[in-house]
């Protein structure tokens, strides 16, 4: 296609018109608000349903919520999660549950941010946080193991009973809707 | 099939025997009907209710005939209730109805009441991923349970006998297991106390399983209640690559299947073979897989050199090119050769090595180990060689077989037998002594783990386990069965057949097999019983070989041997 150039004038081919122009605008910039962020000394806002890195949760109590049921190493499509299954020691306060990880490793450098572990999870022992900027020196630094995930997972309150669940239910929870007996 | 009963189910034709139940008439046209407590070979109890059906006959009018309604069809009469289809036989004219509202709104109810004391712990349940009360909720359960009040508690975490962790809150109370110790384990040791919701499974005072056969009722609990002490906790079953196998253990050759995940065995289970194993298998089989992911596998063939014996690692075409060369060299001197072979290979690898050690080398003592342990009179063979028959139909065997093994030690203590193939024998401990073996000139030794014969051999060729090589086994009744692998060799083990082939073809014979179907089609050129036959033939289920005319090992062991003497 042949496009047809506009014909300058003798004004228009000093370029004087362009340039002053030009700094017209960047001189009606100066006074105005800058949206320019100083990050990483200025951290941005993050908004509700944000996915940080996924974290491990403990319970109020300080226990691990995780039984390595493995459905979010079934479930992860990058294949970042790895668990090695365990069993909560006999004597142990929570040895019901009778399962527990040994290991759990996440390879940050694998994993896409997408939410399903937090998603699938029946525990309710995996949350996507808030922690975005995972940087590191070397890979393994970045292959996140059990210990470093439930640091950065910290505590979660809860509203599951199963920790309590051993005969009635815990004195805060909800009660229980009367049944009517039904006449017909 | 004489005389089959005519009936219809789901609006299908169906033709079965006298005196069949629904459950398995249904199977015929393809229609599932839901179950937990019918197991084919159990007797029937009837009590899970979930395989309820809705049952009509024909109505007979005087005659005794069907009264025939307008549309000239036989008018057909519902049962009040519904029936259950495990203890239902089929009639003539009888006309079943199993997806009908009424017969899932029977289901959905027989789910809730499963439900309600079951303690939903799937997450932690070893059986979830393939628990019959898990796929039937998908089905007929409900999203939310109606039930407020508080479950009824039961033992959890129960040892019942050293191999089997009993869970009671999961048990659905369906007692296959209490029929299954009964009825085919022989050991009535299990059993129901208390009433009602309160209902318990376990073991009778004093006793517990402790039967060859415990972990079947592992396999057959629907629901995670009871669950194998050797796979708990290990791994999801979703993860598990499924592949048929052959158990290894003894002569009955069971049909498995081999549980894996990224090159590790998690478990070994039975697979359905009537002519075989039923639906069934020993713990001494199920258990004994461990030495596949042996952390001291051979993982490279390796020569001892050097003056302290060191061993250094080889290339598959290094290690075959030096072999040959030994080879050579001590045929050319004239030595015999003596070789053991194993009737724990695959008829193939046995094949190759008649070929290579006994029309090749031209060895005169070939024989294989036997191996016997205590049998029982269900599935455990007294002979614990998986392939005897192979190994004698190769023509590696003496008779009877391992008569010639103290005839070999007899010849290296002489100094007439100065070279030992040893296939996959610890033969230090069936006859050869150490100090016999470091009197030999050349010991090749080919197999998965260390032992004393491995310590003293001059090369040690890597091999597979059965759980990494394709082959068939041909089992004490003599039937012919598939082998599959499941998981890769560490490093670069191989399969023994290609090991032989290689050899062959440096020894200047025709060892040109690309795959283990062109070792199996020349097995099939001069082995009378398996003419005609593939790999794709025998299928999953394996076939019959007539062995009965198979030359004695003795007569033709004895031939070749004869004829290399005479050149000799």
């Amino acid at each position: 296609m042949q496009v047809e150039r506009p014909k300058l004038t003798i004004w228009e081919r000093t370029y004087l018109p362009q340039i002053l122009h030009g700094l017209w605008l960047t001189l009606k910039h100066i006074p105005r608000r800058k949206f320019t962020r100083q990050y990483p000394e200025e951290k941005p806002p993050l908004y509700g349903a944000y996915r940080g890195a996924p974290t491990l949760v403990k319970d109020p109590e300080g226990r691990i919520k995780c039984v390595s049921c493995q459905l979010c190493e079934f479930v992860c499509p990058p294949k970042a999660i790895r668990i090695t299954p365990g069993t909560r020691p006999d004597g142990s306060p929570d040895a019901n549950v009778e399962k527990e990880p040994k290991e759990f490793v996440i390879d940050m450098l694998r994993c896409i941010y997408c939410g399903y572990c937090e998603e699938v999870c029946p525990e309710e022992a995996i949350f996507l946080k808030r922690d975005f900027a995972i940087a590191g020196y070397k890979r393994e630094e970045l292959q996140f193991n059990m210990e470093k995930l439930l640091e950065l997972g910290g505590v979660q309150e809860d509203s599951i009973w199963k920790w309590k669940y051993k005969g009635a239910p815990p004195p805060d929870a909800p009660a229980a809707p009367k049944r009517e007996a039904k006449v017909s | 099939m004489t005389d089959p009963v005519k009936l219809t189910i789901d609006g299908k034709e169906a033709a079965a025997p006298k005196g069949m139940n629904l459950i398995e008439a249904a199977k015929l046209v393809g229609v599932e009907v839901p179950h937990y407590c019918y197991h084919p070979k159990l007797t029937i109890a009837g009590n899970c209710r979930m395989c309820l059906v809705d049952v009509g006959m024909p109505k007979l009018g005087a005659d005794k005939k069907p009264e025939l309604g307008p549309d000239g069809k036989p008018v057909i009469l519902f049962g009040p209730k519904l029936s259950i289809g495990c203890n239902t036989t089929v009639a003539e004219g009888m006309v079943v109805h199993t997806r009908s509202a009424k017969v899932i709104k029977a289901r959905e109810g027989v789910m809730e009441f499963l439900l309600v004391n079951h303690p939903l712990d799937c997450p932690i349940c070893d059986q979830a991923g393939e628990c019959r009360l898990q796929e039937f909720s998908v089905d007929y359960g409900k999203g939310q349970s109606r039930f407020i009040e508080e479950k009824v508690h039961k033992p959890k975490k129960t040892e019942i006998g050293p191999k089997i962790m009993l869970d009671d809150e999961r048990c659905i109370l369906c007692s296959r297991c209490v029929r299954f110790m009964k009825e085919v384990a022989g050991q009535d040791c299990l059993g129901f106390v208390e009433r009602g919701s309160y209902s318990t499974l376990t073991c009778y005072p004093g006793m517990e399983p402790n039967t060859n056969y415990d972990l079947n009722i592992v396999d057959i609990c629907p629901v995670g209640a009871l669950t194998s002490n050797d796979f708990r906790f290990k791994q999801r079953v979703w993860f598990l690559k499924e592949t048929k196998s052959i158990c290894p253990n003894c002569a009955t050759g069971c049909n498995t299947v081999l549980w894996s995940r990224e090159g590790v065995v998690h478990r070994q289970t039975p697979r359905d073979n009537d002519a075989v194993n039923q639906c069934w298998m020993c713990d001494h089989g199920r258990l004994h897989y461990q030495f596949i992911n042996d952390p001291n596998r051979f993982v490279a063939p390796t020569v001892k050199s050097g003056a302290m014996g060191e061993r250094f690692n080889l290339t598959w075409p290094e290690a075959t090119r030096q072999i040959g060369e030994r080879l050579k060299a001590l045929k050319g001197k004239g030595a015999t050769i003596a070789a053991i072979g194993t009737t724990r290979a695959t008829t193939e690898e046995l094949f190759l090595f008649n070929k290579l050690v006994r029309e090749v080398l031209g060895a005169e003592l070939v024989d294989c180990v036997p191996h016997v342990g205590e049998g029982d009179k269900f599935l455990l063979n007294a002979d614990r060689s998986p392939n005897m028959n192979g190994a004698k139909l190769a023509g590696v065997t003496a008779d009877p077989v391992g008569s010639r093994i103290p005839v070999i030690a007899e010849a290296i203590k002489s100094g007439r037998i100065k070279t030992l193939i040893i296939h996959g024998e610890n033969v230090a401990k069936h006859g050869i002594a150490e100090d016999l073996l470091g009197k030999l000139e050349l010991l090749v030794v080919i197999d998965t783990l260390p032992n004393k014969v491995t310590e003293l051999a001059h090369f040690v060729l890597a091999g597979a386990t059965f759980a990494e090589k394709r082959g068939t086994f041909i089992n004490g009744k003599a039937r012919l069965q598939r082998l599959n692998a499941a998981i890769p060799s560490p490093g670069i083990a191989r399969p023994e057949w290609q090991t032989f082939a290689a050899l062959l073809n440096e020894l200047g014979a025709d060892g040109k097999y690309l795959a283990i179907e062109d070792v199996f089609a020349d097995m099939t050129r001069t082995l009378a019983p398996l003419a005609g036959l593939n790999l794709s033939k025998i299928g999953d289920q394996g076939v019959e070989l007539k062995l009965g005319t198979v030359t004695p090992p003795a007569a033709s062991a004895e031939k070749p041997a004869a004829t290399v003497e005479a050149k000799a």
